[in-house]
């Protein structure tokens, strides 16, 4: 039993409950105490999963290698910005409680051993305590009708995709003989051709894991959700486990069933060309601000999911490159969302934008930069992200994806141009002065997005060792 | 290292930037940021046209080879450098970008009077931009240059602009990028089969005919929009109307020269037998730009309009001389490209010296302006002039040169070309004589005051050029006489290759 390789999660998972404990004893607000102990404590797991040895845990259910370091870093800071996106918004909406920093915290947790885990038992369990903990942080502002139908919403459709991971999970036990991620591996190896239940139980799985990805057709809950739910919480539920689901994903197609690609590949290609048809088309005639994040992220996934679906170690490297960039500029365009407010009444209308080019030029120059990261215009990190993918897809000869990508981009170019178009081309009046935190992370993510160009090789070099874990 | 002995093209490219990082940072009340981001803004172009002027000086005439070449690994896993270089071909438009761009921002002296800070930044941004595209050596760093000119851009004509700048912001926007994301496609798979994205090793790849075909269609898709070459020339004259002054200058005279340098850099020397098998489709597209759109500018009833349809047949001339794919018609569109950034930039800014007065850019607005402004009129006369490509000035060269060659490739072609240099006459000296002649229209013209020192300054350089390349033409086609005979050489080499291996 070697401990150590899960230190990060249970030095979390300690803290979290300790947290919790102390959380309750004093009168008095204690959320900014909380917020700061959790961010810590992010942190300290920060460091330790660098320092993580790599190597397997619990009879091979828990597994650590570059890859999952790789994955949980960005996890770990989704999870971080994401909180502080979130402290300065709740005591403004006199949401200031305690447990929400906490929750993050369980759900980070949940992601990490999700990204690690090794066996369909671990994952369903990493799943869960990511999922509840979303379940609750969505309806968050309980005395809203909007945020408590988004929370009930994500948790009728999430406890479906739970029973159809299950239902598949028992499956792909039932032909193979195995729950580990090995086994099943190795059984399929074995086997003449793949067993057609087995088969069955893959489509399953991968259907609930594209539920949690909000890949089209399973993306229906997404703008609902995203519009209900307190805007910081929008920006967590877009970040962290969209990159921890995509993992997980990755690890599962690329693991356990690698042999069965021509199953998979099919499955992931659909998904990948409707996700991006659909992601740029919706989002044209949406006028919340979040509602188009959200139709957004599904384009993003299908662009993401290119990389998987073309199944080559090129575009599992442009794929994880794709999420990295994804992460950085989504908390960075979540962060105007989160600063959107006047009279201190918070704003989610793409119109309440508008004049901000004047108003308040520096955060219109930073979103300026996400719009148009987003919308792969160079030399902006997004473009990276999707030259990356696209660059497998060309070399795999996958033309279709390739075609479809690029043109839905330039469809999409149309309502990213939009809010750009909102901020300076039409006049408003100011919003209110944004707090110090989200300047902070408006800089951090910013100048990450101009300046992504300039020193990509430590980033290349991190998804290439991923990759070569993943696959080796 | 090369011929300048520092990293030259670097430097013409990243000043601007720095010039604008300088003015983001400047602080204070609203007028003294104007005046400080003005006089930055333009010591910076300044410098950068004074820099570049190495280039003229130290360039040699007598390679078909890349000059200044700058080369710096940049993300080695992938094969992509950072690569900088010119030859024969792009070194002008680099001359051209540097030059453009301080005349521009001279013009908008007085013209941009809100955030002109904004406005110096953008037109800085828009410098690197044109001149790193027109350096850059690398397929990926091109692309990024490429695509990088819209979002300064964008944002000249939609925030500077007229009425509907808005809509051809958009236009603008959208069907360049479109095209672009194609081409981006074929790079990405010339990258893959090439293992490097350095140009010149690019260039030395032997592609399947079958698969030049698709490979020219995808480039032909950004192109042609930027070119931009009839039916997908639509996007010009809403942004040409819509975009201010000094917006409308770099449009014609770089922007829409970066879809023809596109087809000298890529498409020729690339994909041989596509070229040739394109050609005549090129032909048929480029005689009805020609005709078509002179015969649309004569019935414009707004002056800058009628300058932007004349800009699209004048780009007809040019793919028409690019596909000749002969000594002649090759150098006729080169110096024809050149002869139009100086011409139509300077009519631009014509309209503009009115506009600023008038604040209308309808022609039935003016009349007898040469009585109220006899300077002005001879600087108009002199552009209107070099538009219609009389000889000794700057337009008679490219077109009498494409034409010869076109003569060579199908005298019908020859002949569209002819019919529209015709047309030209017509519709700018229609042009000129509805404004500058017949009777004072309306009394309020007679306040006009005649040009101001700075807008002098402004035309100087551009009167300066326009006589220059009519009267010695030799001064500008030297320079990339050697790489269009390369160029020739390589395709006809390319093309009789096939024959000699039997087909």
């Amino acid at each position: 039993m070697n401990w150590t390789l899960i230190l990060p999660e249970l030095v979390l998972a300690m803290a979290g409950l300790v947290i919790l404990a102390v959380g309750v004893l004093p009168k008095r607000d204690t959320d900014f105490a909380t917020g700061m102990a959790v961010l810590g404590a992010l942190l300290l797991a920060g460091v330790l999963v660098v320092a993580q040895p790599e190597g397997e845990a619990f009879l091979g259910q828990y597994v650590s290698n570059a890859f999952t370091k790789f994955m949980k870093i960005l996890v770990l800071a989704g999870g971080a910005l994401g909180l502080v996106l979130a402290m300065d918004w709740n005591r403004k909406e006199g949401l200031a409680r305690f447990e929400f920093a906490i929750l993050i915290l369980f759900s980070t947790v949940g992601m990490m051993i999700m990204v690690s885990a090794n066996d369909l038992i671990a994952l369903y369990l990493g799943l869960e305590l990511l999922s509840l903990s979303l379940y609750v942080i969505a309806a968050f502002n309980r005395d809203s009708a909007r945020s408590a139908e988004a929370g009930l919403k994500y948790f009728v459709l999430g406890a479906l995709a739970s029973g159809l991971l299950l239902y598949g999970s028992s499956l792909v036990y039932g032909f193979s003989g195995s729950t580990n991620f090995d086994g099943i591996a190795d059984a399929i190896a074995g086997s003449e051709g793949a067993p057609f239940g087995l088969v069955i139980g893959l489509v399953f799985v991968l259907a609930a894991l594209a539920f949690k990805i909000s890949a089209v057709p399973f993306h229906m809950w997404t703008p609902d959700v995203y519009e209900g739910a307190p805007t910081p919480v929008t920006a967590f539920f877009a970040t962290a486990p969209k990159v921890a689901a995509i993992a997980l994903l990755t690890r599962v197609v690329a693991g356990p069933f690698a042999e069965l690609a021509v199953e998979w590949q099919q499955v992931l290609l659909i998904a990948s060309l409707c996700s991006m048809v659909l992601g740029s088309l919706a989002a044209i005639g949406q006028r919340n601000i979040k509602r188009l994040m959200a139709y957004s992220s599904i384009g993003h996934v299908g662009y993401a999911l290119i990389g998987l679906a073309v199944g080559s170690e090129m575009g599992i490297r442009g794929l994880l490159l794709y999420m990295a960039i994804y992460l950085f500029t989504n908390v960075g365009a979540f962060a105007v969302l989160v600063a959107m407010r006047r009279d201190g009444r918070a704003l989610e209308g793409v119109d309440d934008l508008a004049g901000l080019g004047r108003t308040d030029p520096a955060m219109a120059l930073a979103m300026t930069v996400f719009m148009l990261s987003m919308a792969g215009i160079p030399p902006l990190a997004g473009f990276f992200g999707k030259l990356y993918v696209f660059l497998a897809a060309v070399q795999g000869g996958y033309w279709t994806l390739a075609v479809v990508g690029v043109l839905s981009s330039a469809v999409s170019a149309y309502y990213y141009l939009r809010v750009i178009k909102v901020m300076y081309f039409d006049s408003g009046e100011a919003l209110d002065p944004r707090p110090p935190s989200l300047s902070v992370v408006l800089a951090g993510t910013g100048l990450f997005t101009v300046f992504f160009f300039l020193f990509p090789t430590p980033f290349l070099a991190a998804a290439q060792a991923a990759v070569a874990a993943l696959v080796g | 290292m090369n011929a300048a002995g520092f990293p030259l093209l670097s430097l013409l490219t990243f000043l601007p930037l720095l010039g604008a990082g300088i003015i983001m940072f400047v602080r204070g009340e609203e007028a003294v940021v104007a005046a400080n981001a003005r006089w930055t803004a333009l010591w910076t172009s300044l410098i950068t046209f004074g820099l570049s002027l190495i280039l003229w000086f130290q360039f040699d005439k007598s390679t078909a080879d890349f000059q200044f070449v700058e080369q710096i690994s940049w993300m080695p896993e992938f094969g992509l450098g950072y690569h900088m270089g010119v030859d024969g071909i792009s070194v002008l438009f680099v001359l051209l970008s540097t030059l453009l761009t301080p005349i521009c921002i001279l013009s908008s002296w007085e013209a941009v009077q809100s955030r002109v800070r904004e406005y110096m930044i953008s037109f800085l941004v828009l410098e690197t931009m044109m001149v790193g595209m027109f350096a850059s050596l690398d397929v990926v760093m091109f692309y990024i240059f490429f695509e990088g000119v819209l979002i300064p851009m964008f944002l000249i004509i939609g925030i500077w602009g007229g009425t509907r700048r808005v809509y051809a912001a958009y236009k603008l926007f959208l069907y360049t990028l479109l095209g672009s994301l194609l081409m981006l496609l074929a790079m990405l798979l010339l990258w893959f089969e090439a293992g490097t994205t350095s140009v010149p090793a690019i260039l030395n790849l032997q592609i399947a005919p079958s698969v030049q075909v698709w490979l020219f269609l995808a480039f032909f898709a950004s192109f042609a929009v930027k070119v931009p070459m009839w039916p997908v020339h639509t996007w010009l004259p809403d942004a040409h109307v819509e975009a201010p002054t000094a917006g409308s200058v770099i449009l014609a005279g770089v922007l829409l020269k970066m879809g023809a340098y596109g087809f000298l850099r890529f498409s020729i020397p690339l994909l041989p037998q596509a070229t040739e098998w394109f050609a005549p489709l090129i032909f048929a597209l480029s005689v009805i730009a020609v005709v078509y759109t002179s015969l649309v500018a004569l019935a414009q009833e707004d002056m800058k309009k009628l300058i932007a349809y004349s800009s699209v047949a004048h780009m007809g001339i040019v793919t028409m001389g690019i596909f000749t794919l002969n000594h002649q018609g090759l150098s006729g569109a080169i110096f024809q490209m050149l002869s139009h950034g100086v011409v139509s930039g300077a009519l631009f800014l014509c309209v503009g010296v009115l506009y600023d007065r008038v604040h209308s850019r309808e022609i039935a607005r003016y009349g007898g302006v040469a009585k109220i402004m006899p300077s002005y009129a001879m600087v108009f006369m002199l552009f209107t002039m070099g538009s219609v490509a009389l000889p000794g000035t700057a337009g008679f060269p490219g077109e009498f040169l494409v034409i010869v060659g076109a003569w060579q490739a199908n005298p019908w072609v020859a002949f569209g070309g002819a019919l529209g240099m015709i047309l030209g006459a017509g519709y700018m000296l229609y042009l000129y004589r509805r404004v500058v002649f017949s009777r004072i229209s309306r009394e309020d013209l007679k306040a006009l005051l005649d040009l101001s020192p700075r807008e002098y300054v402004t035309f100087a350089p551009l009167i300066l050029l326009t006589l220059w390349m009519g009267i010695y033409p030799s001064s500008f086609l030297s320079f990339f006489e050697v790489s269009v005979a390369a160029l020739v050489t390589r395709h006809e080499a390319a093309m009789a290759l096939p024959r000699l291996a039997g087909m």
